[in-house]
């Protein structure tokens, strides 16, 4: 049995940001679509609604032609239906093959079958090349291997439709080509695929048909035979890719570096890493997932443990055992995890934005007055786009969100400022600002760092990129040497 | 500052500030219009409810949890717990009853013994908090499992120095000591003013220092609040000694009261606390909490014992039950606020 899934006119807002507009396509029985689309573009969101993990506020998806029930995962899986998450949905405590069978367990009258069940586990983790016992505990595995599991899950629950979000982002070359050989298994099984990429070869590769979102929308459809990587990305973005990226002011020369590190060792991430940054520089940081980028400057902060290296500011040695010595004496760090890590989404905009230099505002009782007003100076500055000014961080959009953590870490006036995925989940117009201040930030005389998994972005701002693979710097690519094709290999190690 | 060009900025400088919801201020008046309509019910019950002398003497017997109250909301908004004040007051009892029999014949006046007794408390419970802390955020340990260790290492002690009966002030002491809980202030007991004075403090340095917002910030995401530079431990570590002190507060108040401490001093108070915050609108998980509502909530927990004190409706003995009624059903009606 294929399936067969339509979506009409699929809308959902979450709160009063609306993430899809209105899509309406089909997907055919037996092939590969190749789904694209920026941060934010919503086809997570839309592939969360096909597969019950969120429901639609209003449209219809339609599996073989019945109307599929919203908001319910064991529905939409009865109907064969699988996403493999890019955030996994694996529980840590749990062996893989608990994992794998995880509310569909086989019994023995009242007792699990718990041998059947590791057996049947043991083929699938076969049959996907992972080579470790069923019974490990999945908090033992690696991010690839992780990926490998979910995909050794899909293969259990007899996936007829498989929704796959950058499955290759954490894997190998070779697991990667492991994982197409698989795919292409699948499909002569009449398993529909929903491929979502940002790596276009792959798409160009593996898929039968592209589509396009973009800010919610549909915005086209096309065999993948008939598009060229080039056309593809243009469609992603909705403008030709050079009016993205401002363009890059000259790269400063001489001065004493910002930021001096060397020989920086992470247990366990980082290793014997040598790097600077000058006043007025942009260095992107490119590298594959568990590159060890954000552990580096986590322990570069004092967030984590370091083992060795020498950290200069400014010519100066400094010890930086915690954020905030870093903070005062001038470096600050944006993480990656916003929810998580960036911001206090139950706060207020006010109190987030003054957190971090909150010792301006005490003398020694809170001037509310002036943080409110520094509050209007930064939503101007930084386009922070809220609806009311002491409205709770929650409710901004993503971008605006992250140009309030933006604003944020840069409220204490640093020197050199690390941003670790600047732009994760936003859509284009709030991209555009972020380059755009980060520019200008380094127009300033501040030294920025920027970690990226968006290659484009790395070679569209920075002076410089460093290539970081398995915990150690690979190269550092002058501006004139950054392609693509040049960062992929030093990141993979095919160079 | 960045001047941001943006392709459609919007006109942001006339944003109007937000008015919270009614039905949101009707939540956050909960506690204040609970207590309100069980004043009322109290004076229909039974008119010496209304009386000063009663309601003088449930605000002060209100002043020990609600000074402790005060400090444990500071705990729990930064997310942890502290089990162990009960046990805790009455060892600090133990020690300055101790202390002021020991230095008392020493002093050239008692009053010079009681102040020294005093200002054992205060340090004693510093010196607690900062174990507490210390343990809690150098050592890792969970609060919860830190404080039930404490909690039974306190009172152990107080009964082994007691030897398993009370430890009595001396009587010329007494003497001296007992006006800090019998006196009055313009009508006012003192005990009272001390509670109106660490919860008016208590408030201020919650809402309007940067220790409070980082310990409101610490309540609502520890790993952000690192990560934007906030000393996490020695915030959490200072909210301990800040409880801490406020139950050696309660304590140098509570003594001069039956002038000695027993094995049962001080029994329950833990409980006692972490209701009144958590009736006050505070959620055990950390973030958000206020001193008023902490304040109010105490107040309500102790007229809910003094109504039944008074009237014959419910018995009496299902004192502990009516408040475990009203713990769970405020927390029913706040449930949704986050």
């Amino acid at each position: 049995m294929s399936v067969a899934v339509s979506f009409h006119d699929v809308v959902k807002a979450f709160g009063p940001v609306q993430v899809l507009h209105g899509v309406s396509f089909a997907l055919a029985p037996g092939r590969v679509y190749g789904l694209l689309g920026e941060n934010g573009a919503g086809k997570s969101t839309l592939m969360k609604i096909l597969s019950g993990y969120e429901s639609a506020s209003s449209g219809e998806v339609r599996v073989n032609g019945k109307p599929l029930k919203f908001g319910n995962s064991r529905d939409a899986e009865a109907q064969g239906i699988v996403l493999i998450h890019q955030e996994f949905n694996l529980a840590e405590d749990l062996s893989i093959a608990e994992n794998i069978f995880l509310g569909h367990e086989k019994k023995h009258g009242w007792l699990l079958d718990d041998a059947s069940m590791r057996e049947q586990a043991q083929q699938a983790l076969a049959q996907v090349g992972l080579n470790v016992d069923a019974g490990t505990k999945v908090k033992q595995l690696i991010v690839a291997e992780k990926q490998l599991v979910e995909i050794a899950k899909a293969l259990v629950r007899k996936a007829r439709l498989l929704i796959m979000d950058e499955p290759t982002a954490t894997l190998t070359p070779g697991e990667t080509q492991r994982l197409f050989a698989l795919m292409a298994q699948f499909k002569a099984d009449g398993v529909t695929m929903v491929y979502i990429s940002h790596k276009l070869d792959e798409v160009e590769q593996v898929t039968d048909e592209v589509i396009v979102m973009r800010d919610g929308q549909l915005v086209a459809r096309e065999a993948t035979r008939n598009l060229t990587r080039q056309q593809m990305a243009s469609l992603m973005v909705g403008r030709e890719l050079s009016d993205l990226y401002p363009p890059k002011s000259a790269a400063p020369s001489g001065a004493i570096p910002a930021l001096k590190v060397k020989g920086l060792t992470v247990p366990g991430w980082a290793q014997d890493v040598s790097f600077s940054v000058r006043p007025g520089e942009i260095l992107g940081f490119a590298g594959l997932v568990g590159a060890g980028r954000t552990e580096l400057f986590e322990g570069l902060m004092g967030l984590r443990q370091r083992t060795a290296g020498d950290i200069e500011l400014h010519g100066q040695a400094v010890r930086l055992r915690n954020p905030r010595e870093a903070a005062a004496l001038g470096m600050t760090y944006l993480s990656e995890d916003r929810k998580g890590k960036g911001l206090h989404v139950r706060f207020g905009l006010r109190e987030n934005l003054t957190l971090m230099a909150l010792d301006r505002y005490a003398s020694p009782w809170l001037r509310v007055k002036d943080e409110l007003k520094a509050l209007a100076q930064a939503v101007d500055d930084f386009g922070i786009r809220a609806g009311l000014l002491d409205s709770l961080a929650s409710s901004l959009s993503g971008g605006n969100q992250q140009k309030l953590a933006l604003a944020k870490v840069l409220h204490p006036g640093p020197k050199v400022v690390v941003l670790d995925e600047p732009t994760r989940g936003v859509d284009v117009g709030a991209k555009r600002d972020i380059y755009l201040l980060i520019q200008k930030l380094a127009g300033e005389g501040l030294a920025v760092i920027v970690i990226s998994s968006e290659l484009m972005e790395l070679i569209g701002i920075c002076h410089r990129v460093a290539v970081m693979r398995a915990g150690r710097l690979q190269t550092v690519l002058e501006a004139e040497q950054l392609t693509e094709e040049e960062l992929i290999a030093h990141a993979t190690g095919t160079h | 500052m960045p001047q941001v060009p943006t392709d459609t900025n919007v006109a942001v400088n006339t944003v109007p500030r937000a008015k919270p919801h009614w039905y949101t201020r009707l939540q956050s008046l909960g506690p204040v219009i609970g207590l309100v309509l069980l004043c009322i019910a109290g004076a229909l019950l039974n008119p010496n409810f209304a009386d000063t002398a009663n309601i003088t003497n449930v605000l002060t017997r209100t002043a020990f949890i609600g000074i402790i109250a005060v400090g444990m909301c500071f705990v729990i908004v930064s997310g942890g717990i502290d089990l162990s004040v009960g046990s805790m007051a009455a060892l600090i009892a133990g020690s300055v009853i101790m202390t002021m029999n020991t230095v008392g014949p020493l002093m050239p006046s008692p009053l010079l013994a009681v102040a020294l007794g005093m200002g054992v408390a205060l340090a004693l419970g510093a010196a607690f908090g900062l174990a507490h802390g210390l343990l809690i955020t150098k050592g890792r340990i969970e609060p919860f499992i830190v404080t039930l260790g404490t909690l039974g290492i306190y009172r152990a002690y107080l009964t082994y120095f007691s030897n398993g009966g009370a430890i009595t002030l001396d009587n010329d002491l007494s003497d001296v000591y007992s006006p800090v809980y019998y006196a009055s202030l313009f009508g006012i007991p003192v005990p009272v003013w001390v509670f109106l004075l660490v919860a008016l403090l208590g408030g201020l340095i919650l809402k309007r220092t940067a220790f409070g917002r980082y310990v409101q910030a610490i309540g609502s995401n520890e790993q952000v609040a690192r990560y934007a530079a906030v000393n996490v431990d020695r915030v959490k570590t200072l909210t301990y000694v800040l409880l801490c002190v406020c139950v050696g507060i309660a304590t140098l108040l509570y003594v001069p009261r039956l002038g000695s401490a027993t094995p049962n001093t001080g029994l329950l108070w833990e409980l006692e606390a972490v209701a009144a915050v958590s009736v006050g609108g505070t959620a055990l998980k950390g973030g958000a909490g206020t001193i008023t509502g902490t304040v109010i909530g105490a107040i309500l927990l102790s007229v809910i014992s003094n109504i039944l004190n008074l009237t014959s409706i419910i018995s009496v003995y299902l004192n502990a039950a009516v408040q475990g009624f009203v713990i769970i059903s405020v927390a029913f009606m706040q449930r949704s606020r986050r």
